[in-house]
């Protein structure tokens, strides 16, 4: 499959009072043309950061992209001009937040919102933004799309803000769709209903998405392939089904075993991952997990371990094969915190 | 099913707070946060409530507990009528019930020492002295795994899940018999949330204590609970013991919820039939007449738009809220 982005060696840092924040540290990855890519992590592990980087919308300062590449059709977003970077981003790469309601303008109707991005970039008049609106506005599922034409934000619960976004996302046809953790402000209903309507426009439009959540489960039925991140790092990347079968990095591992599942299928004790994710004001010259892992050895704190293959497409950043390996450290309910 | 050992019995709850307007502040409306709520909970047993935001679920928490006195209904706490008793006498029983709160950035004041926090009620309550206090204070701390020395330190000073710690060490300082845990784990990250989970299951076998959890993670309810009611709209839609629930459901909603849950597996996923609901929840302030559900039920029928289906048992310690499930 051809590849719509490539992303190499991406670092990003934050200038802040209390010290350098070493949010991105030299993550690479790729989108294949139509697939779904998932990037899993918890709060702070870099996974939007490193996607807002891509599109240069990290705020600067205190932030700053120091190092990497991410090629759209054969361009550098990182290096060309911020007046060739407005015509992509927005038209061929789009974007839907989490929080719906500080995304839209309050003081402007939804139709006008939806219109703006037409206007810009697809250079269509008032009338004829009119009727797309209304168009995309029925294609995302709002009832009666031409009387809510002149709503407010306000007026629309949260999934029909959601919705307005995506309508809004792909107004320009874009060929990457990117998703950062769009449904974590909704509920379990509204969120089927939108993970449902972007895998079908994704379909429809022959798009590829970059889907962002600290949730497991929603990666589970939604993307081709799935990069777990942790404290900056990428520590796990592979398609879906080996990382759920059968995962490599103890992070993944812990993650995926802390969870309980609606179907009962999981173990009568969750497992614990003591401690917490660390600090980032330091760059690590450790493996970032080794404070927390299970299967720690010394060459975990001599080192951080860079991405390798250990399976065609399945690679981690782990010295120790958890497979062959016991664990080093026993879970202890209340290790001393 | 509990073992008949009810500790609370909740009956017919109604919590409807008032919408008022204009200048001399008349009642036009009510939001029916609970609307009639029945429900038993075994001494020893972790009840789930569960429900999607807005639902009721948290109200009917805060009502039995009665922080907020409920519209009618009883609360009935091991022989204690509570609706029926007057500020102080409930303020007496409330070493015994307790609750832990969802937010354990906004629940801990952050201008008192973590020995403070976990001291207070024991000053309040009990009246011990300094050194007793302090005392109880550390052993708390070790209770729920956290360095007794870190008494003297002030909340800011902890993570996410070491603050909930904190909040559930002070929950405990009464030695209360029954816990409401009101969304717990829902503020924390996915690899700390398993931590307090197994921290409460731990402290609930050892204490012996009795919880009623709220939360709207389906999957953690089912893994932490012996009975869950579902909860829409300030109403009860299905209960029942959580092997039967989540296996079995028979309510519409019940069934659409549970379809609605991602599984973090993709082979399963991959097989799996989701119920996807039309719309949203209507506003508690104006339901739908009939069922409450009906307005998004793909199942509705005439009567369910006309008629409010009874809450009655189907099977032995299984409600259910619809007209269309045959006894």
């Amino acid at each position: 499959m051809p590849r719509v982005l490539e992303v190499n060696d991406l670092v990003t840092r934050f200038y802040t009072p209390e010290g350098v924040v070493h949010a991105v540290n030299g993550v690479s990855f790729h989108l294949e043309e139509g697939e779904t890519l998932g990037i899993v992590g918890e709060s702070g592990c870099g996974k939007s950061v490193s996607v807002l980087s891509i599109l240069r919308l990290i705020p600067e300062p205190p932030g700053r992209v120091e190092r990497g590449e991410a090629f759209f059709m054969g361009k550098n977003l990182l290096t060309i001009p911020k007046s060739e970077l407005r015509l992509i981003r927005g038209s061929q790469i789009a974007m839907i937040f989490q929080d719906p309601m500080t995304s839209l303008n309050p003081v402007m109707t939804i139709g006008k919102q939806v219109m703006e991005p037409i206007i810009e970039h697809l250079g269509m008049t008032e009338t004829q933004g009119r009727n797309r609106v209304i168009e995309l506005l029925g294609m995302v599922g709002i009832p009666q799309a031409s009387e809510r034409f002149e709503d407010f934000p306000h007026q629309f619960s949260g999934g029909m803000r959601q919705r307005v976004m995506i309508a809004m996302a792909l107004s320009c046809n874009p060929k990457i769709l990117i998703a950062d953790e769009p449904t974590t402000a909704l509920d379990v209903t509204i969120q089927a209903q939108i993970i449902d309507l972007v895998k079908e426009l994704k379909d429809k439009m022959g798009m590829s998405v970059i889907w962002i959540t600290h949730d497991l489960g929603i990666i589970a039925g939604l993307a081709n392939r799935v990069m777990v991140m942790y404290a900056g790092y990428a520590v796990e990347r592979a398609e879906v089904g080996p990382v759920y079968a059968d995962p490599r990095h103890p992070y993944t591992l812990g993650l995926l075993g802390s969870l309980p599942r609606v179907d009962g299928r999981h173990a009568r004790r969750l497992v614990n991952i003591d401690g917490r994710p660390p600090d980032l004001l330091q760059e690590p010259t450790t493996c970032p997990f080794a404070p927390r892992c299970n299967y720690v050895i010394e060459a975990c704190w001599e080192s951080n371990p860079a991405l390798r293959e250990i399976e065609p497409d399945h690679e981690i950043a782990c010295w120790v094969d958890v497979r062959s390996a016991s664990p080093t450290r026993m879970v202890a309910a209340h290790a001393q915190r | 099913m509990h073992n008949g050992d009810v500790l609370l019995h909740v009956e017919e709850l109604k919590m409807h707070f008032p919408i008022m307007r204009g200048v001399i502040r008349r009642q036009v409306g009510a939001v029916k946060a609970v609307d009639g709520v029945t429900f038993d909970i075994g001494r020893g047993e972790t009840f789930g409530l569960v429900g999607e935001s807005g639902c009721g679920k948290s109200t009917t928490g805060r009502v039995i507990l009665q922080l907020y006195r409920p519209t009618s209904g009883k609360v009935n706490f091991d022989g204690l009528e509570l609706t029926e008793m007057k500020g102080e006498a409930v303020r007496r029983l409330r070493p015994r019930m307790q609750m832990i709160f969802q937010d354990p950035y906004a629940s801990l004041n952050p201008r008192l020492t973590v020995g403070q926090l976990i001291s207070e009620p024991l000053e309040i309550h009990l009246g011990m002295s300094s050194k007793q206090r302090t005392d109880r204070a550390r052993e708390l701390l070790e209770l729920v795994g956290l360095n007794p020395k870190f008494d003297r330190r002030y909340p800011h000073e902890f993570s996410g899940g070491q603050r909930q710690r904190i909040g559930v060490a002070r929950a405990l300082a009464l030695n209360p018999e029954f816990i409401i845990c009101d969304e717990p784990i829902s503020a924390l990250d996915v690899s700390v949330q398993a931590q307090v989970v197994n921290l409460l299951e731990d402290l609930q076998e050892k204490l012996e204590l009795t919880y009623l959890f709220i939360a709207h993670d389906l999957s953690m309810v089912r893994h932490i609970s012996t009975r869950v009611a579902v909860m829409y709209l300030g109403k009860l839609m299905e209960m029942a013991a959580r092997e039967v629930l989540y296996e079995n459901p028979l309510h519409p909603y019940t069934q659409a919820l549970l379809s609605a849950v991602p599984v973090p597996d993709p082979v399963v996923e991959a097989k799996r039939e989701r119920i996807i609901l039309e719309g949203d929840v209507p506003s508690p302030a104006s339901p739908p007449p009939g069922c409450v559900f009906n307005t998004r039920c793909p199942l509705a029928e005439e009567i369910c738009r006309q008629v409010i289906p009874e809450y009655r048992q189907v099977r032995p310690g299984h409600f259910v809220a619809c007209h269309l499930v045959e006894a």
